[in-house]
């Protein structure tokens, strides 16, 4: 199992806020994650080709193209605005 | 030491606990209080709801305090950030820097709540009179 979350806008664009999936067959790194959510339908489409999305694997920020691995629990949101 | 809340802080309770953490090693303290403000892009606010991302931001600040910590040989430091409904004037941020001399202690303060606005995962959304929306990050 992988756990996804979604925060802020983009939590509200999908409509959820985490989930736990099974890696899917054929799943190794975060483009085939994305492309993967992709064929969910549109509204998961362009809301994860935001460019300015960031992507946390285990609570670490990680460049777009690292490795997924079973277990693993991922984050994407939009630039932080705390403070 | 560093927390998320949703209820208040008392900025003189908590400079009072950083003196006696400092236990006289200390020569300056350095605060930074972050507010809501009532007008934003040209907008009457209403109210600021903070979201964050819990596990990962107490990370986020934790570490940007031990760095701050380690750059500036601080003696004691804290962060505080309220999550949750806040409304204008209420208090959203608390920084705060212990130093053997005053110029560390300014340089860690500014850098805490500067790393703090791009780095730690929080997120302000805005309800304004009509509508809400989510807060766009500062131009860089």
């Amino acid at each position: 199992m992988i756990q996804l979350r979604y925060f802020a806008s983009l939590r509200e664009s999908l409509g959820v806020g985490d989930e736990q999936i099974e890696l899917p067959e054929g799943v190794h790194n975060l483009p085939e994650l994305t492309r993967w959510l992709q064929g969910r339908g549109a509204t998961w489409t362009s809301a994860l080709a935001d460019q300015r999305l960031h992507i946390a694997i285990n609570q670490e920020i990680v460049k777009p193209d690292a490795t997924v691995t079973d277990g693993d629990e991922i984050a994407w949101f939009p630039p932080v605005t705390g403070g | 030491m560093i927390r998320v809340q949703t209820e208040d802080f008392d900025q003189g309770a908590e400079l009072e606990q950083l003196r006696h953490r400092n236990k006289g090693q200390a020569g300056a303290v350095v605060s930074f209080t972050g507010l809501v403000r009532d007008l934003n892009a040209g907008d009457t606010v209403t109210q600021m709801t903070l979201e964050h991302y819990p596990g990962m931001t107490e990370k986020a600040l934790a570490k940007i305090e031990l760095e701050a910590s380690d750059r500036w040989e601080l003696t004691a430091s804290i962060i505080i950030h309220r999550v949750g409904p806040l409304a204008p004037n209420d208090n959203i941020v608390f920084v705060a820097a212990a130093s053997q001399h005053r110029q560390q202690a300014f340089r860690a303060c500014e850098f805490m709540i500067d790393t703090l606005k791009t780095n730690a995962p929080f997120w302000k959304q805005e309800t304004l009179s009509e509508c809400t929306r989510w807060v766009e990050p500062a131009a860089t």
